[in-house]
């Protein structure tokens, strides 16, 4: 068994009367990828938005390296400047050019001279294939190129692991490949990721296991093949001929 | 009708009408803007905190301040600063600060009431996942106000703060409640001096006109071109 970067234990989380998360237990070792799927509403970005703290949980815990993120005396902003996070609307910072998204946590928040940030946020640039998009603010790139920097944002705080929610579902069809295909590359460099996402194309290439959510149930933790060949509960079933149909 | 109107006055008195009015005025202006926009974005930042402690007393704030009128503010600071420098600084007898530092106070706790509803408006109007996006860098709260929050929304707000600074600008010449030399008292002080007060009113309603106009066309380009950008 590898070493567990990310233990999700018994999650439970309510909104007032109505229950958002029941019970979710899930593990991500080092270097593993789990995709997690599942009907909307059934609280897949309520579940990765626990994990690095962004919404608190109510019942259960959840530890990211060793930490606690529902202990009160866990330095939150601390921990997540170790896990990064994409959104579905890629969330860049408009009024910065796309070089001070990248330094600017890496400065105020990592303490990084200004020089190592830019260099670091030049590397990550040409990563994604946006070396000389450095000087242009988010507005004037295409949503692939944006949901790119949003990537290298992350990746400059040099994360322990990364969630992504939904990251190709606001994108135009043609742009959705650029995106996967350096999410992709992610995965072979060994990053531990939890991917919201429906694009099974992906989940097939690259997790280890599927993740199936409904009702704020995980109601199927199971590896890839053994999900897309013989799901055994009915949801999931039905869930994958609905998404598979064209 | 103009034919016995001495236009000749204003020629004479140009220099004392700007260089010491409008002088006087252009900077309580501007320093009140400056202060108002920062207190405001204080009460703006406690009204959304959550927390009562916070959030009631700016609300109360704000409501009085709105409640009030500018001249009645003007008038009791000018009694009332001195008195509250003396409980400030201790000492023994009401500290004298003139009419300037007086009606700066005034102004700039006035208008920062109005400065603090633009502003909340503005910190609303960016969206919850900009501030997801902060706190997932790790940015603290500070940190996720200062560098990502408060920029945009002084950024999408800058022509509504700029049309309250024109109001602000001409409010200003209600500080000729205490006699004071802005544009409008040293225009006042020329019209009573020299018996030309239908000369000097129209002229300094023309000035008041020009500028406030031309200022707001100027907002109004600028807004075009922020929405552009954005
Ligand atoms: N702040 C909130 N207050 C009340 N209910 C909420 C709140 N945020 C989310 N919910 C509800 O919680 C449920 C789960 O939301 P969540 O966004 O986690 O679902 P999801 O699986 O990510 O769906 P989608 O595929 O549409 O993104 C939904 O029914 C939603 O309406
Ligand atoms: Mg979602």
């Amino acid at each position: 068994m590898t070493d567990i970067q990310i233990d999700i234990n018994e999650v439970s989380k309510w909104y007032g009367p109505f229950q958002v998360l029941n019970r979710c237990s899930t593990k991500v070792g080092k270097g593993e990828v789990v995709v997690v799927c599942g009907p909307s509403g059934s609280g897949k970005s309520t579940l990765i938005k626990c994990v690095n703290g962004l919404e608190p949980f109510t019942q259960g815990a959840i530890t990211v390296d060793g930490i606690s993120v529902g202990d009160p005396k866990t330095n939150l902003p601390k921990l997540r400047a170790r896990i990064g996070m994409v959104f579905q609307h890629f969330e860049l910072f408009p009024h910065l050019t796309v070089m001070r998204n990248l330094v600017l946590a890496q400065i105020k928040v990592l303490g990084r001279s200004s020089g190592e940030a830019h260099e670091n946020g030049m590397r990550l640039l040409d990563r994604v294939g946006l070396r000389d998009q450095a000087e242009k603010f988010p507005g004037e790139l295409s949503g692939g190129q944006q949901q790119r920097v949003a990537i290298a944002r992350a990746l400059a705080m040099d994360p322990i692991a990364m969630l992504f929610d939904e990251p190709t579902s606001a994108l135009d069809p043609e742009m959705i490949k650029e995106v996967l295909d350096v999410m992709v590359g992610l995965a072979r460099d060994g990053m531990t990721m939890i991917v919201v996402t429906h694009e099974m194309g992906f989940a097939r290439q690259v997790a280890r296991r599927v993740v199936f959510m409904d009702k704020g149930e995980i109601v199927e933790d199971a590896p890839t093949e053994e999900f897309f060949g013989s799901p055994r509960s009915e949801r999931a079933q039905m869930f994958l001929s609905k998404i598979l149909q064209y | 009708m103009f034919a016995n109107f001495d236009f000749d006055v204003i020629a004479r008195s140009l220099r004392y009408l700007f260089f010491d009015g409008m002088t006087f005025t252009l900077i309580l202006t501007a320093l009140a803007t400056a202060g108002g926009i920062v207190f405001g974005t204080m009460l703006a930042l406690m009204r959304l905190s959550g927390f009562p402690l916070l959030a009631v007393p700016a609300t109360g704030y704000v409501n009085l301040m709105r409640s009030v009128p500018l001249v009645l503010m003007i008038f009791w600071f000018y009694f009332l600063v001195p008195y509250i420098g003396q409980w400030l600084t201790g000492a023994e007898r009401p500290i004298q600060v003139g009419y300037f530092t007086s009606s700066l106070v005034a102004f700039t706790l006035f208008e920062a009431a109005y400065f603090c509803e633009i502003m909340r408006a503005g910190i609303q109007s960016i969206s919850r996942g900009q501030l997801a996006a902060a706190q997932a860098l790790g940015m603290s709260y500070p940190q996720t106000m200062g560098y990502i929050v408060l920029p945009q929304a002084f950024r999408n707000m800058l022509p509504v703060l700029l049309t309250q600074t024109i109001i602000l600008f001409q409010d200003t010449s209600l500080v000729y409640v205490l006699s004071i030399t802005d544009f409008l008292g040293a225009a006042s002080k020329v019209a009573q001096r020299d018996g030309r007060l239908v000369e000097m009113y129209l002229f300094a309603a023309v000035v008041y006109f020009v500028i406030s106009f031309a200022a707001s066309q100027g907002v109004r380009a600028l807004s075009h071109r922020t929405a552009i950008i954005r």
